[in-house]
């Protein structure tokens, strides 16, 4: 059993350098912190893990609305219920990553290494507004129905609409509940191990400066 | 100060450390989120105001839609006259060599004369030899014998009147135009229609193009969508129905369709309201990337150090007292 082990861990083992990269990189105490520098007590903070949390209530009532059922949440006060609980946690989930955005702005986020993360979370933004808009062209109430007809000029104008008909309701319906929140979720996970894995920012210096 | 590529380790060295339970800040969060999104949802439920269907809008407005349909016999509508994606009677929007409306071609082909009068009607013919006459004879008929008489009905509908919900217009030549459109309004009236521009030769359809497209070309959908703000012109696409907040994240998108050179026929530098859309996606996506790469522009990457609101998110360590006990 041991030689078993000795041989599969061999340097030469592919599995073995990306355990030992993932160990390098993102050790359990980094993922999963007990300490935090004494400098990191402002609500500011919060906003990051609020909108997590937003996004977490987002992706429950979506799923809950998934299996019931385009119709479910027209026809049963329990489903205009859930659909409610969907709009608000959206609504609440874009008030949270927008005051996130705007603090990492000020605290200048990106600073020693952390561009990427910066760029990832507005890649994060992007695509949510593009996941929430599907989201409005699939309600099935006439908000949805006129944003689709006033929406089709801009994507047509753009060429956008050749491949994404806003018209089209099983495809906006598609991808709302499967290609787009997998790839949010997906973002968000990579944000979040990049934000564990570099830790949190210093303070900006007095003295210094706010580069990359 | 150690920066890129350094380890945790390095980077907080000399950095005191404080407890910190990850965990419970995220189910704490989770708990509060989860709270007030109930509450939110109870109180104030979400908006539901129920779309406008083809019948409701031939029942309300019968003059209206027999205009529209008339218009796309004529080719004279906005989806008639679009362009791609749905067919080539216009250029589309360009800026200089810049014209992806004509790149990708016509990939959702609408033919509006055949896909919202022609066919539903065919379809709908069966005991109505009014009908089939009528139909028989507009396709007989060249492009001259029909432009006179959809221009000659056209005009008569300024005039028409409405009983029962029957459209009546002044005594002319129109061809079969009346029997045609009454024929329509009747099966539009009761709901047929709605079904009719959903068929596709298969069982199931989840695709509204044809429908939305015929129902965007009349006044009467955007009539609703004016009483609830929802126009382009009303910063539209960030409303919602009711007192509900509809897309306000798309704010600064809105902000441009209401000012120039999007909102101006001469435009600057070749941007006008003729290309507006074409003009403002360019823009938008020209920002998002520049607020991706904020870390690399100068001026923009300054700011937040010109601006001393980073003093008041760290506060405990710019304080005299908390640098002494750092060191």
């Amino acid at each position: 059993m041991d030689a078993a082990r000795k041989i599969s861990e061999q340097p030469a083992s592919w599995t073995f350098r990306a355990r030992q990269a993932i160990d390098r990189q993102l050790p359990m105490d980094h993922l999963l912190p007990t300490r935090q520098p004494y400098y990191v007590g402002s609500w500011v903070y919060v906003f990051g893990v609020v909108t997590i949390a937003a996004l977490v209530w987002v992706v429950v009532s979506g799923v809950v609305l998934t299996f019931m059922g385009p119709q479910w949440w027209h026809d049963s006060s329990v489903g205009r219920f859930l659909n409610s609980l969907h709009f608000w946690s959206v609504q609440l989930f874009f008030i949270f990553m927008v005051l996130h955005l705007w603090g990492q702005y000020f605290m200048a986020g990106w600073r020693h290494g952390r561009a990427a993360t910066w760029a990832i979370g507005v890649v994060i933004f992007g695509v949510s507004i593009l996941t929430a808009f599907t989201g409005y062209l699939s309600q099935q109430n006439f908000d949805s129905q006129f944003i689709a007809v006033n929406a089709k000029d801009a994507m047509n104008g753009a060429g956008i609409g050749a491949f994404f008909n806003v018209l089209n309701f099983g495809q906006m319906y598609g991808l709302h509940i499967m290609l787009l929140p997998i790839g949010v979720t997906f973002l968000v996970v990579l944000h979040i191990v990049m934000v564990r894995a570099r830790g949190v920012v210093k303070p900006i210096d007095p003295e210094g400066v706010v580069q990359p | 100060m150690k920066a890129m590529g350094a380890t945790q380790e390095e980077y907080y060295r000399g950095v005191r450390m404080v407890p910190y339970d990850l965990i419970k800040e995220l189910v704490l969060a989770l708990a509060g989120v989860g709270i007030l999104a109930v509450a939110v949802s109870a109180i104030l439920s979400s908006p539901d105001v129920a779309p406008v269907t083809i019948a409701a809008w031939a029942q309300a407005d019968p003059v209206d839609f027999v205009t529209t349909a008339t218009g796309e016999l004529a080719g004279s509508t906005t989806t008639a006259g679009y362009g791609n994606p749905y067919n080539t009677n216009s250029s589309g929007q360009a800026w200089g060599p810049i014209a992806p409306q004509q790149w990708f071609g016509t990939r959702i082909p609408i033919d509006t004369a055949n896909t919202f009068v022609i066919e539903p009607l065919q379809r709908a013919v069966t005991g109505s030899p009014d009908l089939g006459t009528g139909l028989d004879a507009w396709q007989k008929a060249n492009s001259d014998q029909r432009g006179k008489w959809t221009d000659a009905y056209t005009g008569a509908l300024a005039n028409a009147t409405v009983k029962d919900g029957k459209v009546t217009v002044p005594d002319g030549d129109y061809g079969p135009l009346p029997v045609m459109m009454s024929n329509l309004l009747g099966i539009a009236q009761t709901g047929g229609l709605d079904g009719l521009l959903m068929v596709n030769g298969r069982f199931y359809q989840t695709d509204y193009t044809p429908a939305l497209l015929f129902m965007g070309d009349g006044s009467y959908l955007s009539g609703q969508a004016e009483q609830w703000n929802l126009l382009g012109d009303q910063w539209g696409m960030m409303n919602e129905t009711g007192r509900y907040p509809g897309q306000t994240w798309l704010w600064l998108y809105t902000m441009w369709y209401q000012v120039p050179p999007f909102t101006s026929d001469t435009g600057f530098f070749g941007l006008n309201s003729s290309n507006a859309d074409l003009g403002i996606i360019i823009l938008m996506t020209l920002l998002t990337v520049a607020l991706a790469l904020v870390p690399l522009i100068p001026i923009l990457r300054d700011i937040p150090r010109w601006v001393p609101i980073h003093r008041l998110i760290w506060r405990r360590y710019y304080s005299p007292h908390a640098r002494r006990t750092a060191g």
